[in-house]
């Protein structure tokens, strides 16, 4: 063996052992997609819509607050759409501390138009508004991811999807699909707001009481007629302060506990700035009414008896699993957002191993077809393609497992196309290593021939095949792109397999026989 | 053993009929399409399919009617084979509004119905719920992906071949996309990714062979310098026969034992390679080159190599040195 033979073959055992150490133990390594492992993929949207109007309306709230603390006096503060709200009765004298204040609190986010008579129109900025909608994006993911990892699956991938607004989540093993839905996507968003009037069985009993209309810092919430503790059936509505003086973010934790009825509730604590802000707020308050509400809906307004620092509970007339999974997505914060489903898929687990099996067994037959037809075809010569093609497939494999790619059915199919170039490009050579010996040359002067002169056919298919995988990864979605990937790293190992590690076995083989004029080919 | 060794069969002189016969095939196909439609699944044109499992050989007929109080268009089939008791029903992209739950609730209601019948003991093995959304987003994204990925090809084979031969390599592949979509709508089979996968597989291949006779076309410009056109491209395809045999040959075999053992999952899969398989291997033979030589008659560029280069089409030719 020649010294340059020799770093050949140290070369080559390096890969074998890298992309064995890569993908070792196979069951560990490599990933299983949800189309053959079963579980739960879904595609949901985030209505970022949501985060500009909660921009906008506490913009809105806070401007009219820090007129009226500086004594500026105006009409009315409306809310317009998403993005823009109006000031109106503006008083000309008062125009220029209008203008600075309403300049200093919300300048930065708003542009200020104004209109005729006093009036104002304040508008997000578009730089804001798209700063708003990826801040929605990423806060939701975060919230999904903590409430999927509560949840307790393994290995779930929660990923930004599409185009900006879609979140991919795949849970493998899911079975109880609904409920995962369910806690994804609930908001959770809580409040506790001082009840001002109510409970009251119609709107228009509270608003009587307030000659028709809701004054500027209270609205109106329904709640369920246990909420009111009274005896009635039907819904009942409160009227609150619109401002909230605790919300989820001053949580700390939340866990299933017990009412005084032992009625299973939510036991809630909170953190220092919120324990803070609730003690004042319960002080203030003693003997009035404080409304707990989750997601726009009061769920108990238990009486103020004294105050109370960090510790509160939430009741109503919840079952043991709705506490679990309502503490789960307390603790994981409120989504920013709301969110809706684009896309859901679940495959069971059993069809996932089916498709597995068969697979498996097919592509194993198909591997053995090739296999004799490769030895029965081009007899001893035939091993070099075997052992080159099962080269190519352990260093594919191992590479997949390197980069922590996903194994789909597509990917199998890559895999499929793998074996079929490598095939390919052994026959190229193969054949042309039979041309040059029929036209006379030796064994040796043959397979030189044969490789060099392939070598730049294999390289042009192999280019063009890698440009289509490139874009196919560029443009494709989930699966195409799985396909893309497995091709794409396929491709680049069978250069090296068919054209180096087969180059290398023949020269092993002739340099034990320099002169032989013939090859089992 | 030696397959076609001193293959010497004359098929650029049936290059016309090759042309006649591949457009009158593409126009069938083209009107069969058009006909129909393109028979997309729910990947791309939303919808809703549940596939239950029953404990007891269950008809289809019988759980069609257990459906019956669902309005709208409805699909049962029996789904894999007949032993393993499996019905798929499939509901269109209803009014569904991607509302949260009211995307699930064609899912919901099949199994509420099925189980309100009483037919026997089941269980949903799996679900697929496409929004419109998405639907649109793969067609548009599919599209995308396939129409730049051959033009990429095409850039590159005129860039190391010439324009005509590109042509010629693309025409080969669109014939064999639109061939196999042809088939599969014949065969009732519908648009998946995972088709699309295996379509976008085919023309791989397609290129791949085309590009392996192109490139012994290019080898042979030296030593057949004085021959025409047609009888360089037809020993050309005649020295690589046996390879393409062989290749299409193995690979057929392999595709056709995961379309007969692979399981319902990959059968439409399997099948679209095995048509694109037989489609594409007569595209490179028959068609590619042809459409090369007919368009090359039209160059201005003589296809003799020993002038240097004078178009971007022609730098290539001068790396053979390195094969002399």
């Amino acid at each position: 063996m020649t010294s340059n033979l020799r770093w050949k073959v140290i070369a080559i055992l390096v890969v074998v052992a890298l992309a064995v150490a890569a993908f070792y133990p196979p069951k560990d390594k490599v990933k299983l997609g949800l189309d053959l492992k079963g579980g739960v993929h879904l595609v949901l949207r985030v209505q970022t819509d949501d985060a500009l109007k909660l921009e906008t309306e506490t913009s809105a709230e806070r401007l009219r607050d820090e007129l009226s603390r500086q004594g500026v006096s105006i009409g009315a503060v409306t809310p317009q759409d998403v993005r823009s709200f109006r000031v109106d009765g503006v008083p000309g004298d008062r125009d220029a501390d209008f203008r600075r204040i309403a300049d200093e609190w919300v300048g930065q986010v708003f542009d200020r138009a104004s209109g005729v008579g006093g009036s104002y129109t304040f508008t997000l900025k578009s730089a804001q508004i798209t700063r708003l909608r990826q801040e929605a994006v990423a806060q939701a993911l975060q919230t999904i991811e903590r409430r999927v990892n509560e949840l307790g699956v393994a290995e779930p991938i929660v990923a930004p999807h599409g185009d900006g607004d879609q979140i991919l989540v795949q849970m493998p093993g899911v079975t109880d699909v609904a409920r995962a839905k369910e806690i994804i996507r609930s908001t959770a968003l809580l409040e506790l707001k001082i009840v001002e009037d109510g409970p009251a069985p119609t709107r228009e009993a509270l608003l009587a009481a307030r000659g028709g209309q809701v004054p500027p810092d209270l609205e109106i919430v329904p709640g369920a007629a246990e909420a009111g503790n009274a005896q009635g059936t039907g819904p009942v509505y409160y009227l609150v302060k619109r401002v909230a003086g605790i919300t989820g973010r001053d949580l700390r934790n939340a866990r299933p506990s017990l009412d005084e009825n032992n009625q299973p509730a939510v036991g809630f604590s909170l953190n220092q700035q919120g324990a803070d802000k609730f003690s004042q707020l319960t002080a203030q308050n003693i003997g009035r009414q404080l409304a707990i509400i989750l997601d726009g809906r009061v769920q108990s307004a238990p009486t103020i008896e004294g105050r109370i620092y960090d510790q509160g509970r939430i009741s109503g007339s919840f079952t043991q699993q709705e506490v679990q999974d309502l503490s789960l997505t307390l603790r994981s914060g409120a989504l920013p957002a709301s969110l809706t489903y684009l896309e859901e898929r679940t495959v069971g687990p059993s069809l996932g191993a089916d498709s597995i099996r068969a697979g498996v067994m097919a592509s194993l037959i198909g591997l053995g077809f090739v296999t004799l037809f490769m030895l029965a075809y081009y007899k001893l010569t035939g091993f070099n393609a075997l052992l080159s093609i099962s080269l190519n497939l352990l260093i594919l494999l191992g590479f997949m497992a390197y980069i922590g790619a996903v194994m789909t059915l597509p990917g199998i199919a890559g895999f499929i196309l793998t074996i079929g170039m490598g095939v390919d490009s052994n026959v190229l050579i193969f054949e042309r290593i039979k041309e040059e010996m029929g036209s006379g040359k030796s064994a040796r002067a043959a397979v030189a021939a044969g490789f060099d002169r392939v070598f730049l056919t294999i390289l042009d298919t192999h280019v063009a095949s890698l440009i289509s995988a490139a874009f196919l990864f560029q443009f494709g979605t989930g699966p195409i792109r799985g396909f893309a990937t497995t091709l794409f790293f396929g491709l680049l190992s069978n250069v090296f397999t068919a054209v180096f590690v087969s180059r290398t076995l023949f020269e092993l083989i002739l340099s034990r026989r320099p002169q032989a004029a013939k090859l089992s080919i | 053993m030696d397959l076609f060794s001193n293959a010497n069969y004359n098929f650029t002189k049936w290059r016309w009929h090759a042309i006649a016969f591949s457009a009158l095939i593409v126009v069938l196909g083209l009107v069969q399409i058009a006909r129909n439609g393109l028979p997309l699944g729910i990947d791309f044109s939303g919808g809703t399919i549940v596939v239950l499992k029953f404990q007891q050989p269950t008809s289809e007929e019988v759980v069609r009617k257990a459906l019956d109080r669902i309005p709208g268009e409805k699909v049962v089939q029996q789904y894999g084979a007949a032993s393993a008791n499996e019905v798929l029903i499939r509901l269109p992209q209803a009014q569904a509004t991607e509302q949260g739950t009211s995307l699930e609730q064609g899912a919901r209601q099949v199994v509420d119905a099925v189980r309100a019948a009483n037919i026997g003991a089941f269980e949903p093995i799996s679900t697929e719920i496409v929004g419109p959304v998405i639907g649109k987003d793969l067609q548009r994204k599919g599209v995308y992906a396939t129409l730049a990925s051959i033009l990429g090809i095409t850039l590159y084979i005129a860039f190391r071949f010439r324009l005509s031969f590109a042509v010629g390599a693309i025409a080969a592949t669109l014939h064999d996309v639109i061939v196999t979509l042809a088939v599969l709508t014949f065969f009732g089979y519908e648009l998946s990714l995972n088709i699309i996968a295996a379509i976008l597989t085919i023309t791989g291949y397609s290129v791949n062979d085309t590009i392996v006779i192109f490139d012994r076309v290019r080898e042979n410009f030296r030593t057949m310098r004085g021959a025409s056109l047609e009888s360089q491209v037809n020993t050309a395809v005649n020295q690589t026969l046996s390879r393409t045999i062989i290749t299409a040959g193995t690979t057929f075999l392999s595709v056709l034992a995961l379309y007969i053992f692979g399981g319902e999952v990959l059968e439409g899969f399997a099948f679209t390679m095995l048509v694109g398989i037989i489609s594409g291997t007569y595209s490179t033979v028959f068609i590619a080159s042809a459409i090369a030589i007919m368009l090359s008659k039209n160059e201005t560029t003589p296809v003799a190599p020993a002038a240097p280069a004078r178009a971007a089409g022609d730098r290539p030719r001068r790396r053979e040195r390195r094969n002399a």
